[in-house]
């Protein structure tokens, strides 16, 4: 950990040297004009194949490379059009629904893409089942039923059979995700090893028919995408893409400043704030739809106590910390559905109380305060966050004691329940409320050895009734009706939850002002190059 | 018969060396299986359906007993397969001959620093014993030894990069050149010139001399060190005032009789230094965004990718017991008295 402390101490020197002021030397942004060039952090890319993209960054180069049978709207995410489809209709017992395939569409390789190509994809993706199959399966398709069930009744007709009667905007919604990306059948089932899918082939090539091509992937080191002249929505502005993974902020910083990149992905509010007075580069925040929240768990006897619970809700100070280490990265938001899902709810009951904390501990039975420890993720803002509620709180009168670990430790840690308190984010699946409610307000199993391991059975909390009522809210057929369940379901888990939610993310981006056209929606598969153009 | 003395020493020290491996190769892999990280995990993600879970340990063999794991997995390593790696799903072997040629160059090129700066350094130091430059040299090599490579790094390129714009940003090219030239070696100054692309080259080489001179620094503190006590001991040595009393110029007594004679154990210095700097660019690495072995296994580490971190370690380790090896050879070559 030495290497650690020294690094933080280093970034924080150089970030003291950097605040003297960069005076604005005027440089030549000396990029190609034709190329788009970004650092990122793109390290936690395993797989480019759209059936088993699981990760943030893999779900952004998915949505390059890859249509999709449908997207929702950036700009306003209650709105559904067409991508691949151009319309569709749903039978009247909600369980059909039939999509009309765009003529004239081309996949890079030059094939035709039809119906069986999109049947194909989703049949795929099922039949591997990899992380995002449960996207699909939660429909009661099956690998053995899933070739009955999503069918091309003709090139342009695809069908697509649930197993219930669900809302149809879950179902929508659904399917709008990273993992309906359209691939290329004939090439994919060409390139098939041992019954693989094609799997070994897609990890690292793409075949697709979106606005740009898989031009070469190393990874954590080099993504280049090229453009697709011939895509049928348009050919992109510029000719290539090029993505290098930058680890350090600080150095990301620089390349944007001299002009080297010409977008940065990864800059923290020491990078980006004192960027805003310089009119060479602009900040973009975009809301994403990831939750940064602490869990109790309840199997231990005093986090069980309901004023326990809420004692925790009262200790933190929201405001102070959107003010300062998450200024830029967050926003206070204390339910559990995000900003621009349906049905969120934007209220945020919950201030800064140290009396109030101590004396619901004290109802407890605990006048003298509680100790707990807090697992967290040894990164920023995870770490700082940490601190801060490890200061508020104890003038509340709970002692946090802090055992960092790296993210993948925590999660293994998690998964086991051996936590007291730990502190971790959620990022939702897909663009469905349900996303969301079936882990904070769902736990149809609390058994230690059960099946599905949500939030909620990883803080132990048993919840038959709220599990009921989530199941429901998915079958509401009515939409209005359906946002108005979410939201009575989360003023319940903000009452009673073992959760505090405290912040809704935001992505910042820092961009040459001379690049146009980027777009960064509400998920990482819903970030856009396609138009992006440079001056 | 000193032919026969000659093979069991070899064999002996084969033996030695398969020993070093195989206890090398056994505490990695233990340390990866104490790890308190899900592997399984990093592999198919945290909201997979318990079947799909419980496949893939299968998969990655860790159902077995701890012992037939490893038995497996040195079972492969013999047949020349280090497995897949979760992060880039390739197999690991072909993974660590992409990423090694840029440590390689890198390290060497630090290396040429340290030499180029470091034994001249040292020998003026130890003629100078006492006075000036001999403390000079010494608060330099301290504060070489004792900055964190990390902020040295960024704060050069803070002033040489964006400031003064002397040199070129992080990584190996300039993203203009990036994937011009194929990687035949995979070292790019070398594969710019095979290639005869010489504007990629002159780039590559720009690259390079940030990293490698901030890495080199590190070197020239220890082999500055080194070399002025190995010169010491020969300054005091009688042949050295006889040929003073003979009257050949100081010069040519210092720079080739004394450097002559410790020129063996800077050998095994400059080894060893070597070795050091192969492993030690983890930093640097992560500064100038540098792909390299270390980088790789860094991030290896922090994914339980324990495939990639056994291959990495498993070259690092033979790289060092290589140099190692070299530098005893070297040495009994070299020194008569070994002989």
């Amino acid at each position: 950990m030495n290497t650690l402390a020294r690094r933080l101490a280093g970034a924080a020197l150089l970030s003291a040297g950097l605040s003297f002021g960069l005076a604005a030397t005027p440089v030549l942004a000396d990029t190609p004009k034709d190329t788009l060039v970004m650092a990122w952090q793109f390290d936690d890319i395993v797989t480019l194949d759209p059936g088993e993209i699981f990760e943030l960054s893999g779900a952004e180069y998915g949505a390059q490379v890859y249509d999709r049978l449908i997207r929702f709207d950036v700009n306003d995410v209650s709105k559904i059009h067409g991508q691949v489809a151009e319309s569709w209709t749903v039978s009247d017992d909600g369980r059909t629904f039939t999509f009309t395939i765009r003529d004239g569409i081309k996949f890079h390789s030059g094939n035709p893409l039809t119906a069986e190509d999109v049947a194909y994809s989703l049949q795929r993706a099922v039949k591997m089942n990899k992380g995002p199959a449960f996207i699909l399966t939660q429909f009661g398709l099956t690998p053995e039923n899933v070739d009955q069930k999503v069918r091309a009744t003709d090139p342009r007709t695809l069908v697509f059979e649930t197993d219930k009667t669900y809302a149809p905007t879950f179902v929508l919604y659904c399917l709008t995700a990273d993992v309906s990306g359209v691939v290329d059948a004939k090439l994919v089932k060409s390139k098939e090893v041992n019954g693989d899918f094609g799997a070994a082939f897609l990890k690292a090539n793409s075949a697709g028919s979106g606005p740009f091509v898989l031009r070469q992937w190393k990874a954590s080191e080099l993504l280049s995408l090229e453009a697709n002249a011939n895509y049928w929505g348009g050919a992109p502005a510029v000719k290539r893409v090029l993505i290098r993974h930058i680890a350090e902020p600080a150095t990301q910083r620089l390349l944007l400043e001299k002009g080297d990149v010409d977008v940065a992905r990864n800059l923290k509010p020491e990078q980006f704030e004192p960027l805003r007075g310089n009119d060479k580069i602009r900040i973009v925040q975009a809301p994403k739809g990831t939750l940064y929240y602490f869990g109790l768990n309840q199997k231990n006897e005093v986090l069980a106590k309901p004023d326990v619970r809420k004692a925790f809700k009262y200790a933190v100070d929201y405001d102070g910390m959107a003010k300062t280490i998450m200024n830029g990265l967050g926003t206070v938001h204390q339910a559990f559905l995000p900003k621009g899902f349906l049905g969120a709810l934007e209220e945020n009951p919950y201030t800064y109380d140290p009396a109030k904390a101590k004396e619901l501990l004290k109802q407890a039975g605990y006048p003298d305060g509680i100790t707990v420890t807090m697992d967290v993720r040894n990164t920023s803002p995870s770490m700082d966050m940490a601190q801060a509620i490890q200061g508020s709180a104890a003038a509340a009168g709970i002692t946090v004691k802090l055992l960092p670990a790296d993210g993948k430790q925590v999660v293994t840690k998690y998964r086991a329940r051996n936590h007291e308190a730990l502190l971790y984010q959620w990022g939702a699946d897909y663009q469905d409320p349900n996303t969301n409610a079936d882990t904070f307000a769902a736990n149809p199993d609390n058994a230690d050895d059960a099946k599905a391991k949500p939030l909620s059975w990883r803080n132990a909390w048993d919840i038959p009734e709220l599990t009921k009522k989530t199941a429901a809210a998915v079958e509401e057929r009515d939409t209005a009706k359906r946002a108005a369940m979410y939201q009575e379901l989360q003023r319940e888990v903000l009452e009673t939850s073992p959760f505090v939610i405290m912040f809704q993310q935001t992505e910042v981006i820092a961009e040459r002002s001379n690049v146009e056209g980027l777009v960064w929606g509400p998920s990482f598969d819903s970030n856009y190059y396609w138009k992006v153009s440079k001056k | 018969m000193p032919g026969r003395r000659h093979a069991i020493r070899g064999a002996g020290l084969l033996v030695s060396v398969a020993l070093t491996v195989l206890g090398l190769l056994l505490v990695t892999f233990l340390i990866g299986r104490v790890v308190p990280i899900d592997p399984v995990i990093s592999v198919v993600g945290d909201r997979v359906s318990a079947d799909t879970y419980a496949r893939v340990r299968q998969e990655l063999g860790l159902d077995l007993p701890l012992w037939q794991q490893f038995l497996r997995y040195v079972g492969d390593v013999l047949q020349g397969d280090f497995g897949t790696s979760v992060l880039t799903s390739r197999p690991v072997l072909e993974d660590i001959l992409r990423v090694f040629p840029a440590t390689l160059e890198l390290a060497t090129a630090a290396l040429v620093v340290g030499v180029l700066l470091g034994i001249p350094a040292g020998v003026m130091a130890a003629v100078h014993r006492g006075r000036w430059p001999d403390h000079l040299i010494r608060v330099i090599g301290l504060i070489g030894h004792s900055i964190p490579i990390f902020w040295l790094g960024l704060m050069a390129l803070l002033v040489f990069y964006a400031r003064l714009d002397w040199a070129p940003g992080p990584g190996r090219v300039d993203v203009f050149y990036e994937g011009l030239v194929d990687p035949v070696t995979g070292i790019i100054t070398v594969d710019a010139l095979l290639a005869g692309e010489s504007d990629v080259f002159w780039n590559a080489l720009h690259h390079l001399v940030l990293p490698a001179g901030i890495l080199g620094l590190y070197s020239v503190a220890y082999i500055a060190r080194m070399t002025r006590s190995f010169m010491l001991d020969q300054l005091r040595q009688e042949y050295i005032t006889t040929a003073r009393v003979k009257g050949m110029s100081e010069a040519r007594v210092i720079w080739r009789h004394a450097l002559g004679n410790i020129a063996v154990p800077l050998t095994t210095v400059v080894a060893l230094s070597y070795a050091s700097l192969l492993e030690g660019s983890v930093l640097t690495e992560t500064v100038f965004a540098w792909p390299g072995l270390g980088l790789y296994i860094t991030n290896s580490l922090l994914s339980a990718d324990m495939n990639a971190v056994l291959g990495g370690t498993l070259v690092v380790g033979a790289v060092f017991i290589g140099l190692n090896l070299l530098s005893d050879l070297l040495y009994r070559l070299l020194d008569p008295r070994a002989r």
